[in-house]
């Protein structure tokens, strides 16, 4: 039942490697591609704009749109291109994980659209795709509250382990996701989800070690996002 | 006001992005961009970006081509590569392009099907080629065409095992490809005939044509829009000539399913 | 601790913080939570006086009033014109902003069309939302031909350059007219196309090189023709 070692040698609290950039999508207003180990999300945003039709519209504020899709190449076996209920629910727990820091009554009877794709997927695939979202609406110039980091926390065997790779989350002997969203700033929690079987006191270590993982990343954010400036 | 002045602007005999006419933007291929597909690619002309991947499957053949594998071509015009995109199915712009991919490379003979077929009428590999624009800056064909033709480069086929695919475990077999058929659109604004249009090129042009071609010789051609005689004389590209002669036949249609002969 | 936390021109991400205290307060582009003052935007940290502010880098304008900017109409309707001016909403321009009498009940269209391309001010922003134009002033005016640029809004001043230093260089190497709207819109008209090109190619290159050294000299070597 022990796991002991990661396959890739990581500690047990070690993120992958991470990449990030900025301003990937020449045509949108702000855009982001963060790549978490083998996961590669790019995040486009457009806004904000008129919501049409209008009756969608919201007199008091604006709306946020989030859609996450996964490339049909993006994992082993062919994903038929389109929307699916999976990538239905993970869009939605990713608006509700980016909405509460944007400051939405500022433009009421618009939308901001956020575009996610994943190119390439090896587990933690929402959550790479909500810190490349929080960067895009950053580099949109859209005003926030905070940035958004996220990062999946799990229990492989009968360790607590960061930031989960495919290999894990398929671990033989059991393995439990629980992906994290977390507000850099306030250090509230905005996405918990869980899949598989964990005590208390495990959820409690592993969100722990979700905030270690999201302060990292928030670091990463924030020098990818200044780092386009630097000489400006 | 933007539309009149690039019609002026070509009327004058220049671009707005300052390229001529017969001039195409900076080509960026970069192979290999996705591990988990058996070949992928990532096609930039311009600022124009499309990422291709390909996936195999094994399926039966079809019962008119027992011999034969086949392709299947998808595009998903995803909103995060322009304003002017929206959620839902392929559109009549995303089935176009996957159309043109496709029979630029079936009409060519890029691939051997008959090389894809495992047992002769039961078996044979499906390649599944799926086509993901990142960022439309005009001319999506033509990158999604090369995109594709350098992920089929580095296709490697997954490993077979009682006639199924086992995915994700790759074999050092790699796909043949037995020509690079390049797709060239061109699109007509006032009089005057363009290469690789921009985005804002493709809002004025009055018609467009796509042809794929290899060592000289015409093998798919799309025209949307009629396109008068003197258009074709203008292309000026060789092949294009000899559309030409099967347009002043009257019978120029949306393909040309057999390779027509190269006129020097 | 008390005070500026981050200084003058330092980049900030949303909800960093730039001040701590009462001593200031929040400008355009930062909210106070509780005693201190934190960025809402990617962008540059303005100080003025009291006042702290973060200046956008990036994304759609945001209208300031007294903001000079190219609009295009894009909707002419009861006693007032719609223009998108490339912020998230379309501005407002009402008919008795414009510099000549009009009577009620005339045809507006007669006066600015769909499509026409103005030069206007902002007179009044409520919460980002409503902008309200006039086109009485100096050099507010419809114009007619010509091209429309788009540059990122925060690059304009370096596009005007010290005292108009940069757009008067580039008016007389190409003999355009130029007005370099602040919401980023650049309208560009030259006796010949060419010209025009020239300008074009000119006010791109300072928007992508606007933080590079010497870009004066280079831009003035380009205008007399001495290479790129």
């Amino acid at each position: 039942m022990s796991y002991t070692k990661r396959d890739d040698g990581r500690k047990f609290d070690e993120l992958r490697k991470i990449k990030a950039k900025v301003g990937v999508v020449k045509r949108a207003d702000g855009s982001a591609m963060f790549q978490m180990g083998d996961t590669i999300a790019i995040a486009s945003v457009y806004g904000p704009r008129e919501l049409h039709p209008r009756f969608l519209q919201n007199p008091e504020r604006g709306v946020l749109r989030c859609n996450y899709d996964m490339a049909s190449f993006s994992v082993t076996e062919r994903k038929k291109p389109g929307p699916s209920r999976r990538s239905t629910e993970i869009s939605l727990v990713t608006e509700k994980a980016l909405a509460s820091v944007i400051d939405l009554d500022l433009f009421p009877n618009t939308v901001i659209d956020v575009f996610i794709e994943i190119i390439q997927a090896n587990a933690g695939t929402r959550c790479a795709g909500i810190s490349a979202a929080a960067m895009a609406l950053a580099h949109a110039g859209i005003p926030m509250r905070d940035m958004v980091a996220a990062v999946s926390v799990g229990k492989v065997g009968d360790k607590i382990v960061l930031d989960l790779d495919k290999e894990e989350e398929d671990f033989e002997e059991g393995a439990t996701d629980i992906p994290v969203a977390m507000t850099a700033r306030k250090r509230e929690i905005t996405l918990l989800q869980l899949d598989g079987e964990v005590t208390k006191d495990e959820l409690m270590e592993a969100i722990k070690m979700a905030r270690k993982g999201c302060e990292e990343i928030y670091k990463i954010q924030v020098k990818t996002l200044k780092e386009i400036y630097k000489n400006g | 006001m933007d539309n009149d002045y690039i019609i002026s602007l070509v009327e004058q005999g220049k671009r707005i992005d300052g390229r001529k006419f017969d001039e195409i933007r900076e080509i960026v291929l970069e192979p290999n961009i996705s591990k988990n597909a058996e070949g992928s690619a990532r096609c930039k002309i311009g600022d124009t970006e499309v990422l291709v991947g390909v996936k195999m499957d094994i399926g039966e053949p079809y019962p008119d081509s027992p011999d034969e594998g086949s392709i299947v071509v998808t595009t998903e015009l995803s909103p995060i590569a322009s304003p002017e995109f929206e959620l839902g199915p392929p559109g009549v712009q995303a089935i176009e392009i996957a159309r043109i991919v496709d029979r630029g490379i079936r009409e060519s003979k890029a691939i051997d099907f008959k090389k894809l077929v495992i047992t002769s009428g039961e078996k044979c590999w499906i390649l599944f080629i799926d086509i993901y624009p990142i960022n439309d800056s005009g001319n999506l064909i033509d990158a999604s065409a090369l995109g594709t033709l350098v992920a089929l480069k580095n296709t490697r086929y997954v490993k077979e095992e009682n006639n199924k695919a086992v995915f994700g475990e790759f074999t050092n077999k790699k796909l043949e490809l037995e020509k690079t058929p390049i797709t060239i659109t061109f699109v007509k604004i006032g009089n005057n005939i363009l290469l690789d249009p921009n985005s804002k090129e493709e809002e004025v042009a009055e018609a467009r044509l796509s042809a794929a071609v290899y060592n000289g010789r015409i093998y798919a051609l799309q025209k949307v829009v009629k396109m008068g005689k003197e258009d074709f004389e203008r292309l000026r590209y060789n092949p294009i000539e000899i559309a030409k002669l099967e347009y002043d036949e009257g019978v120029l249609p949306i393909t040309i399913k057999r390779p027509l002969p190269s006129k020097k | 601790m008390t005070g500026l936390i981050m200084n003058e021109r330092d980049i900030v991400v949303p909800g960093e913080k730039i001040a701590s205290g009462m001593d200031y307060l929040p400008g355009n582009g930062t909210f106070r939570e509780g005693e201190d003052i934190y960025s809402s935007q990617l962008g540059l940290v303005g100080v003025n006086g009291r006042f702290v502010k973060v200046i956008p880098l990036t994304g759609k304008y945001t209208p300031r009033e007294g903001d000079i900017v190219v609009g295009k109409v894009v909707d002419v309707g009861f006693g007032m014109w719609n223009v998108d001016i490339g912020s998230a909403y379309s501005a407002i321009l009402n008919m008795r902003e414009t510099s000549e009498f009009i009577d009620r009940g005339a045809d507006l269209s007669h006066y600015y069309d769909f499509n026409d391309v103005v030069i206007a001010q902002v007179t009044k922003v409520v919460r980002y939302k409503d902008v309200n134009l006039t086109m009485k002033g100096q050099g507010l005016r419809k114009v007619k031909g010509g091209k429309i640029i788009d540059v990122t809004p925060s690059k304009v001043p370096r596009i005007i350059g010290k005292q108009g230093s940069m757009i008067k260089m580039i008016k007389e190497g190409t003999g355009c007219n130029i007005v370099v709207g602040q919401n980023g819109k650049v309208w560009i008209k030259g006796e010949r196309i060419e010209d025009e090109v020239k300008a074009t190619e000119v006010i791109l290159k300072i928007e992508q090189e606007s933080h590079t050294q010497g870009l004066t000299d280079t831009i003035k070597n380009i205008l007399e023709g001495k290479g790129k």
